[in-house]
């Protein structure tokens, strides 16, 4: 792949908050990736802990209810040894349009090196971010439909453990299927994915396709055989049970008959080689048939969900390793390997 | 007291006079206008920069002070400083208070709090339904006769047609306008800004430029049939405009308004400015295609009036998530300079035609006493200086609330005095006495 400007040299992380993946330049995302290939080693160990993080805190904010975020984060953080704690807000306690400036000072008041926050609301993380500026590191792990980069990365490594060699996912056909419209995952890989050169499609019931697709870096399709002629890879979305009552789709039989990913389907219209994928949670013979979920000659789920601790591994890292200036600070060289000077702690 | 303003850029549109000439105000009429008036009787002498331009008070017909029942948003006495301070004398209160406007104890009661706002005018709008319900109609003949100059359901649609029809046929004998928030709230539904690009890169809920222009096109309609007038506020899109136009040629007696951010603002600025919450509210700013079409329309004339839709929030109110903000903006102390800035600067209008939409015409639409310069009209007077540069500082507002979508905008333009009925509330220390040993300065009467 020809970059049209090289990378600063050395490629310094400066970035204290990972907030949207629009934003992340390829060189980010080749860092990321790249820091998350030695912790995925790590991980490999009988022995999974480093110490690369003692000392530090950081909060996991999950206003909405997740299960794979949360843990993967959570290990993530207990992987590198920084103290990890769940500030837990139960759905149904959450009240809403609690004043951000409370959320700010609760974070302060804790001493947080980091919060990870999942919230309903778009936005909640630039506008902590504004108010809080670099005193701590911000991980967005998913806001309303706004975004979760996390998400968008952990797919992206993904997928690049399937398409080896130089070119990676560039020029590969991702067809993304279901509700783009209330989906933080589609918007996260499209942005994510079109940086690093793949080609995106989207297909949906129109309801469920948002204003302005178009203009986005992806391919607009109606029809679920237009989205998978010839793709590499097949992206199945959580169909919200809601969408039925708000009247945006007359029914889930519907939905089924014109947009479910089966293997009938993958068959017929995508490239030999084609892989499934499905962020979670699903529904199992909706938006996607059970038994292909299942096969492990084409599902990469529970690859998804091994790759999330990596990669959120590999975000704690950089955004507290630029926190602490890390060319100062051995414990962050002693994981970087690369370093000429790595070893001299 | 006699005060004679001399030298100035005198502005009328009532008259189209647009000349350097003095001006005479003797006590709370304008006595005369001419060159060279005499200094003699006189108590004080405003020497004026020809530069600076003598107008009519401005006039906004639409801001909310949230008194009765909010007033740690707005009181009216905050809200009438903040009009002060953004040259306007003359403004026209929404009835969507705590106790809704809407029976005759609450406008009384409104009328005699706003009596104590004097000489700022605050002019009373009734509701055109109980609580803004959408239900049971007010009872526009009794609530004109104590005051109320128009009706609305502001903050929400009619979306009732036959009320909006039976409204109508009440008010077209009264000869007041029903002021029409134009929302279908079946197509808002739970959006939070403009539908399109931005909306969808933010993961914001959008409201689409139909959910206005459908009420507009039901409520052109419904004048066609009943003849009522209606006055259509904070128009925000392309559609809308258009159909207003067309209405408009078509001879029916329909009005339009548009807000200062409207004008000079689009959907982009929620991104740029990273979701800031006093970018929110309703209707949502639009599209650039939508802002060129209001701009269109303003010059053409399809626009008659520019109004603030003033709509104080306390920074707690705002200090939430985009989806949950409350809607709405303050505007009193920005408007003058907003559009002088954006219309008067770049030449897009001239000086007569912006105050003809901030001051004249909508003074007419509402029928105030106010709009004019004429002999023996009331003297509210503002002085303006339109190359005055000026850094927004809400923290600097009279009003209570620093909901202002222009934080930080550098602007260029700003009433320096404010007179109403003959009374000096802006600009007291640049009144030069013709005999420094003579009577008393002026000082502002406006209660602490």
């Amino acid at each position: 792949m020809a970059a049209a400007t090289a990378p600063p040299v050395p490629f310094t992380w400066t970035r204290h908050h990972v907030i949207d993946s629009a934003s992340l330049s390829r060189y980010e995302i080749e860092e990321i990736l790249k820091t998350a290939r030695t912790f995925s080693e790590i991980l490999a160990r009988p022995v999974k802990k480093v110490p690369t993080l003692r000392g530090k805190v950081v909060v996991n904010m999950f206003y909405e209810n997740s299960t794979r975020t949360r843990t993967s984060f959570e290990l993530a953080g207990k992987y590198l040894s920084a103290d990890t704690l769940n500030f837990g807000v139960s759905t149904s306690s959450v009240k809403k349009g609690e004043s951000l400036q409370d959320t700010m000072e609760t974070l302060l008041a804790m001493g947080t090196d980091a919060v990870v926050i999942r919230h309903g609301s778009s936005g909640i993380c630039q506008q902590l971010a504004h108010l809080l500026g670099n005193r701590v590191c911000i991980l967005n792990a998913g806001d309303g439909y706004h975004d979760h980069p996390s998400q968008g990365l952990l797919d992206l490594y993904t997928m690049l453990q399937h398409m080896p060699g130089e070119t990676g996912v560039a020029g590969k056909k991702i067809a993304i299927v279901g509700d783009i419209a209330h989906s933080r995952v589609a918007r996260s890989n499209i942005h994510v994915l079109s940086t690093m050169g793949a080609d995106v499609h989207v297909v949906g019931p129109a309801t469920l396709l948002p204003a302005g697709v178009e203009q986005l870096p992806c391919t607009v399709h109606y029809r679920l055989e237009d989205a998978l002629r010839d793709a590499d890879l097949v992206m199945c979305l959580r169909i919200q049970l809601e969408r039925q009552k708000t009247g945006l789709m007359p029914s889930m039989d519907e939905y089924i008959r014109f947009f479910q990913v089966n293997r009938e389907r993958l068959n017929a219209w995508c490239r030999p080689e084609v892989h499934i994928m499905h962020p979670g949670p699903m529904n199992r013979n909706i938006e996607l048939s059970s038994d292909l979920a299942d096969d492990p000659q084409r599902s990469l789920i529970v690859q998804q969900v091994a790759n999330g601790v990596a990669i959120r591994m590999a975000l704690l890292y950089l955004v507290l390793g630029a926190q602490a200036n890390d060319s100062s600070d051995p414990l962050f060289q002693e994981v970087k390997g690369e370093r000429p000077h790595a070893h001299s702690a | 007291m006699r005060i004679l303003l001399k030298g100035g850029r005198v502005l009328d549109p009532a008259t189209g006079l647009d000349q350097v000439a003095d001006l005479l105000i003797n006590n709370s009429q304008i006595e005369a206008i001419g060159a060279n008036l005499p200094e003699t009787d006189v108590d004080r002498v405003v020497r004026l920069n020809p530069n600076l331009w003598v107008t009519p008070g401005l006039v906004d017909i639409h801001v909310h002070f949230r008194e009765p029942g909010q007033v740690h948003k707005e009181t009216l006495a905050t809200g009438a400083k903040a009009a002060v301070a953004g040259g306007f004398t003359s403004v026209c209160l929404m009835p969507n208070t705590q106790p809704t406007i809407d029976d005759l104890p609450s406008l009384e009661y409104l009328n005699l709090l706003a009596r104590q706002q004097r000489p700022v005018n605050l002019y009373p709008v009734a509701a055109i339904t109980k609580n803004i319900a959408g239900e049971t109609l007010t009872e526009f003949g009794i609530l004109q006769a104590h005051g109320a100059v128009a009706f609305t359901d502001d903050g929400h649609g009619l979306a009732n047609s036959v009320r909006m029809r039976r409204a109508l046929e009440l008010v077209r004998p009264l000869g007041v306008p029903i002021i029409c928030h134009a929302e279908d709230p079946n197509l808002s539904c739970d959006g939070c800004m403009n539908e399109g690009l931005t909306a969808t890169l933010l993961g914001l809920p959008g409201i689409p430029n139909e959910a206005e222009s459908v009420m507009i096109a039901r409520d052109i309609q419904l004048v066609r049939r009943t003849g009522g007038r209606v006055h259509f506020t904070h128009v925000s899109c392309k559609e809308s405009v258009d159909l207003i136009r067309q209405a408009k040629a078509e001879g029916l007696p329909v009005t339009m308004d548009v807000t200062p951010h409207h004008l000079t603002l689009t959907d982009r600025a929620v991104a740029d400015m990273g979701y800031d919450t006093n970018l929110k509210m309703n209707p949502p700013l639009r599209s650039e295609a939508d802002r060129q079409a209001l701009i269109a329309a303003l010059q053409d004339g399809t626009i008659d009036a520019i109004a603030t839709d003033h709509a104080p929030h306390t920074p707690d109110d705002k200090s939430v998530t985009f989806d949950v903000a409350p809607c709405g903006v303050i505007g009193l102390e920005t408007a003058l300079g907003v559009i002088l800035t954006h219309f008067y600067q770049t030449g897009l209008l001239s000086p007569l035609e912006i105050i003809r939409r901030m001051s004249t015409e909508p003074a007419r639409l509402m029928q105030l006493p106010a709009g004019t310069l004429a002999v023996g009209a009331a003297a509210d007077v503002t002085v303006i200086d339109p190359s005055a540069d000026w850094l927004v500082m809400p923290e600097l507002f009279e009003s209570k609330s620093r909901n202002c979508p222009f934080n930080g905008h550098m602007l260029k333009g700003k009433a320096t005095m404010v007179f109403a009925s003959g009374q000096c509330l802006l600009g007291a220390d640049r009144m030069q006495p013709s005999d420094p040993a003579s009577a008393p300065l002026l000082t502002s009467p406006m209660p602490a």
